[in-house]
């Protein structure tokens, strides 16, 4: 029954159109992602790192290519593909307990079996006190573990990850980075964790995508075989870490050019 | 913590400094015949009048009726019974039709289209203003009021839930759609809470304009309520009535508003603005 989950997309490209302006969002994207893989889509604001996220999770499909999951076109949304979003979304007006419930309750399951694997969830992490509390009364650390545990609480194999840590301190965020390696590794989940942190992406990731800037396209596919936990001030990381900033500052300038040449974009 | 405790108790004096002085100053004016008692009685004549209206009018019978029955048999509690009967019956009937109508509208382009232009040319009309055409339709006596009071909170409510459906930020459908949920999920676990907060908002408002709505009707098409009331007292020159049943629709008033404010923090307790205590 267990089917790997691969990710296909193939000359996907994705334009927006809006009046008489037109944005090439993404460019002839081919990518292959293999089951238990963790892959960064790294680049910097406006390259398309969340329009092609979006186009996996089934949200805003590609105007012209396909996307494959297990061999099947992405149509719509689901929860084999479980969404963590940078804002959380949280249901304000449910209980932490209810929030993560909430998928097992769209599938029907039973009582018992919802509360059982919720109160797994909470414990893993590290939520139990927090239980019957409402996401207003949390931090944005907290909140961000709760919309995690949401997703798994799902099974999904695949989560997508749109910038999930990007509003939070430093500390909280090695923090739950840290979580989700050990997640990632427990459950052999395959993650695309989009992000503009060089650091976050060689921390994390089994591959980097870096992306170009209008239209999106792949400028590198970069793997990272360091060992887990990686130490940021090693001299393998920094190396990379000094590749990469080149990579991405080329196409943060091209941004700025773009930028004053239209200076109503945006 | 002492200190504080005091500042609240002075605090709380010093609420009653005004209402203190505008009742001095006008027991002032009526008791010095400055003003015509006849036409601004005393506050102690008020306060006497009021609890002669509160009051059982017969003396306590055990044989007639339990004591319970008797205490609540005053002029004014009826009045108040009565007023009170009348919003309710005309809210909960308006609400009924005015939220799946607005949830329906707010969710769906092609309802919203077919009803809106209605809307639009009814919306305007003061409830008020359908008074001579209710007393056509339904006579004298409760169905014309209550008829009034259900289009005086039909409208706030309904304009809100549309408004409050269509404002649902869409990261919580986004969120929603991505968990699987069905159309009925989505609909009575995301959409309606999430709307809840202009719900609320304009059952609030709904409330308030079917009080002001059941004094004018019972100023014109019932003979007893709070309003009936102060319009019979106007005819025999009582302004102590007046007034007394003024300051009883007043207190009526603040107790639903309050009451209702009560249910808004209740079922909102989830949202940011209000503090969790
Ligand atoms: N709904 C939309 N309509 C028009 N343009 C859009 C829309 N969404 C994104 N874009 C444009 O597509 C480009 C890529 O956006 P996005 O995927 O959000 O970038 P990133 O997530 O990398 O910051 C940007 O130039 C943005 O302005
Ligand atoms: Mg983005």
């Amino acid at each position: 029954m267990t089917v790997q989950p691969h990710i296909r997309i193939s000359q996907a490209g994705k334009v927006f159109s809006s009046g008489d302006r037109e944005v090439v969002a993404l460019e002839d994207i081919n990518l292959s992602i293999a089951s238990g893989e963790f892959i960064c889509l790294l680049g910097p604001s406006g390259c398309g790192k969340s329009t092609l996220l979006n186009a996996v999770a089934g949200f805003s499909l590609p105007t012209t290519g396909e996307i494959l999951v297990d061999g099947n076109p992405v149509q719509s949304p689901g929860p084999d593909r479980g969404m963590v979003f940078q804002e959380y979304a949280l249901f304000p007006w449910m209980t932490v307990e209810k929030n993560i419930a909430f998928g097992l309750e769209i599938q029907k399951q039973p009582k018992a079996q919802i509360k059982e694997k919720v109160d797994a969830l909470l414990k893993m992490l590290n939520l139990q006190d927090f239980r019957d509390r409402y996401p207003k009364d949390l931090s944005g650390g907290m909140r961000q573990r709760v919309a995690i545990a949401r997703v798994l609480a799902l099974d999904s194999p695949i989560m997508l990850m749109d910038d999930p840590f990007g509003a939070l301190d430093s500390l909280t965020r090695r923090n739950l980075q840290d979580e989700l390696l050990r997640i990632w590794m427990e459950f052999k989940k395959t993650i695309i964790f989009v992000t503009h942190s060089i650091e976050e992406s060689i921390y994390l990731a089994d591959r980097i995508v870096v992306m170009t800037y209008r239209p999106g396209t792949i400028k590198k596919d970069v793997s990272v075989t360091m060992p887990h936990p990686r130490d940021p001030s090693s001299a393998e990381f920094n190396d990379l870490k000094k590749e990469l900033s080149l990579l991405v500052m080329e196409e943060q300038s091209r941004h700025h050019q773009e930028e004053i040449k239209t200076p109503a974009a945006d | 913590m002492k200190n504080s405790f005091r500042e609240k108790i002075v605090g709380n004096l010093q609420g009653f400094l005004v209402p203190i002085a505008v009742l001095a100053v006008w027991q002032w004016l009526s008791s010095h015949a400055i003003v015509n008692p006849q036409i601004l009685p005393t506050p102690t004549a008020v306060l006497a009048k009021w609890w002669e209206y509160l009051m059982p009018m017969e003396a306590y019978n055990a044989a007639k009726s339990g004591y319970l029955a008797w205490i609540f048999s005053g002029e004014l509690i009826r009045d108040a019974y009565s007023s009170l009967y009348r919003v309710v019956v005309g809210f909960l009937v308006g609400a009924s039709m005015a939220l799946p109508l607005g949830l329906m509208m707010g969710a769906n382009d092609r309802i919203y289209q077919l009803f809106n232009p209605l809307i639009q040319v009814l919306r305007p009309i003061p409830p008020i203003a359908f008074i001579p055409l209710s007393i056509l339709w339904f006579g004298l006596g409760n169905p014309p009021a209550i008829f009034l009071i259900v289009i005086g909170a039909f409208f706030p409510i309904l304009m809100n839930t549309i408004a409050g459906v269509r404002h649902v930020d869409s990261i919580y459908i986004r969120a929603a759609r991505s968990l699987g949920a069905s159309q009925t999920m989505m609909f009575l676990r995301v959409i309606l809470p999430a709307a809840t907060p202009y719900i609320l908002t304009g059952a609030r408002i709904g409330v308030g304009t079917a009080f002001i709505v059941v004094i004018v009707a019972e100023m014109i098409a019932v003979n007893n309520g709070l309003g009936y009331r102060i319009l019979e007292a106007r005819e025999f020159f009582w302004s102590d009535k007046i007034i007394a049943g003024m300051f009883s629709i007043g207190l009526l008033g603040l107790a639903i508003d309050t009451g209702m404010n009560r249910l808004n923090n209740y079922l909102l307790k989830w949202h940011r603005g209000i503090e969790s205590k």
